[in-house]
């Protein structure tokens, strides 16, 4: 066990490095999306207003929250180990080296772990000022942080399967882009018809926004969303796992 | 003497085209192996099937007594390999290229710093280590490679065209790092299109061509199923002709019998003569 978390450490120490080179372009890239969303639609379309009983500030937070989760995670993972992966070729020598193919799938994750962390704490913090109807609980800690996870791992996967920088590019914009806005982030579900939800019903991010927002309203928390969220996670791991044991990469 | 990479019948396909048909190899422990053949014959790609870089559809490797599909860690311990392509982190310092190498092999704490610092310094580094990989030339970024791939201390190294594009000092530096290992008991897979390269370093010469190992043998051996004499001469249709004789006297006769051509050169036959011959193509620069 320390074992393999020292090799997780071994893979991610590059990265990290590359973070603390980047720190402040990093954080201000993977920020600026989430802060207009809340300006636009928090303060300039949604004043005044309220979404299941609750003032729509308080209710797009824990949604801003989420598609942080997604978009930070998912680009700083992708974009870095697609350039590592076919244009340094980093990625090669990462894969000559004697280390097991869970540890480098965690370990290439953590980049992407930590900026969705921070980029959406932050915008968790100017809710927590904003309105006294968020509260920060250990459920909601667990929930952003299983999220940020189940996104990076996607964006390992992204990153390991594309076979050029252009199909990266079609991936965040056919399926990401759509996820951030349709998946429960701006609005309740509940407003859909019901073809329709059971479409985002199949997208983790839905579970991410439900999840986050009942822990942090303190609303009956939906269990069953938080399984979904997790068996996405497992997947998008079993899927990366397969990728670089079998090296179809 | 034993032999520690056995390549058995492998077989890697692109889409429908087989870049490594059915090779059978085996190199023997401690020695320096060349790999030659004409662009696209299939030496990268051998080169990272053994190295476990990608997969392979039929046939079996095995390093060391590891086979790499069902013990890859222990088999990626013995190896180290020194790409075609230069493949370092460019958002990184030199150091820390290294470093992440050092740490990914599992090198203790306590020795990184001086296994990288002792490299680093016998390849002239030390004054980039704190560059970026970006603002370094090509050569430079090869050295750093270099030292990257040696840190583990691989018991065999292999170098994918590894002197394209180096000056002559770095290219020198090279041939006696490669030597100075073989020394120490490191075994050497190295390919190359420099034929004399190749004569002047390795012990034994493999030949591939569309996937497949057309011929092996030290290189007097393969000069000698050759012919040791070539006739070199400029025929009267501009074109220059070749050909080979197991006895000088032969080729003198040969030489004397052509008549009305303007340059003859008879010479002991090269790495280069076997080359051409058996693939069909001549040798280009890189
Ligand atoms: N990733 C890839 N996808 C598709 N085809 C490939 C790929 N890599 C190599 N090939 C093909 O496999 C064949 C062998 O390529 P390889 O790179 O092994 O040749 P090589 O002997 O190293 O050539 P060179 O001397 O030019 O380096 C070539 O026909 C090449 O086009
Ligand atoms: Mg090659």
């Amino acid at each position: 066990m320390i074992g393999f978390l020292k090799e997780i450490y071994y893979v991610s120490w590059a990265d990290l490095r590359f973070m603390r080179h980047n720190f402040v372009e990093l954080l201000s890239s993977s920020i600026m999306g989430p802060l207009l969303y809340l300006l636009a639609f928090g303060f300039g379309l949604g004043a005044g207003m309220t979404q299941e009983g609750v003032p729509y500030i308080a209710f797009i937070i824990p949604g801003i929250a989420a598609l942080t989760s997604l978009s930070a995670s998912f680009s700083s993972t992708a974009a870095r180990l697609n350039v590592q992966r076919l244009y340094y070729r980093s990625f090669d020598e990462m894969m000559m080296c004697p280390l097991s193919p869970s540890a480098i799938v965690f370990g290439k994750s953590m980049l992407g772990v930590v900026r969705g962390m921070i980029s959406s704490s932050i915008i968790f913090a100017i809710g927590l000022v904003l309105t006294p109807e968020l509260s920060i609980t250990p459920l909601y800690v667990i929930v952003i942080l299983i999220s940020c996870f189940t996104f990076s791992f996607l964006g390992v996967a992204a990153a390991l399967l594309a076979k050029s920088h252009a199909s990266m590019a079609t991936f965040s914009s056919l399926i990401v882009l759509p996820m951030t806005f349709l998946c429960g982030t701006f609005f309740s579900l509940s407003n859909l018809p019901s073809a329709v939800q059971t479409v985002l019903y199949a997208l983790p991010l839905t579970h991410s926004s439900i999840t986050l927002r009942a822990a942090s309203l303190g609303w009956d928390f939906p269990w069953i969303s938080l399984a979904a969220l997790m068996a996405f996670a497992i997947a998008f791991f079993l899927i990366n796992r397969h990728l670089i044991r079998t090296k179809k990469v | 003497m034993s032999e520690i990479i056995i390549v058995e019948g492998v077989v890697k396909k692109y889409g429908d085209r087989a870049a490594v048909n059915g090779l059978d190899l085996r190199v023997n422990e401690g020695e320096i192996f060349g790999f030659l053949g004409p662009n696209g014959a299939g030496k990268t790609t051998t080169v990272r099937v053994i190295s476990t870089l990608t997969d392979y559809s039929e046939g079996s490797v095995s390093v060391g007594g590891h086979d790499i599909l069902k013990d890859p860690k222990e088999a990626k311990k013995l190896m180290g390999v020194i790409q075609q392509h230069i493949s370092l982190d460019t958002d990184l310092t030199v150091r820390e290229n290294m470093m992440h190498h050092a740490m990914m092999h599992k090198i203790p704490k306590s020795e990184r710093m001086r296994r990288i610092n002792e490299l680093a310094d016998y390849v002239g580094l030390d004054e980039y280590m704190d560059k970026m990989i970006n603002t370094l030339s090509g050569g430079w970024k090869k050295r750093a490679a270099t030292v990257c791939s040696l840190l583990h201390k691989p018991k065999v190294l292999f170098l994918d065209e590894p002197t394209v594009g180096l000056d002559v000092q770095a290219r020198r530096l090279l041939w006696d790092i490669i030597r100075k290992l073989n020394d120490n008991g490191t075994t050497i897979f190295l390919t190359s299109h420099y034929i004399e390269e190749v004569e002047a370093l390795c012990d034994r010469v493999g030949i591939i061509n569309d996937g497949k190992l057309i011929a092996l043998g030290t290189p007097s051996e393969l000069c000698n199923k050759l012919g040791s004499t070539a006739v070199e001469y400029y025929g009267a249709d501009n074109k220059t002709e070749y050909k080979y004789f197991t006895s000088r006297e032969e080729a003198n006769e040969f030489a004397s019998s052509l008549g009305d051509v303007k340059t003859v050169i008879i010479r002991n036959t090269n790495l280069e003569d076997c080359f051409v011959e058996l693939t069909g193509k001549s040798v280009s620069g890189p």
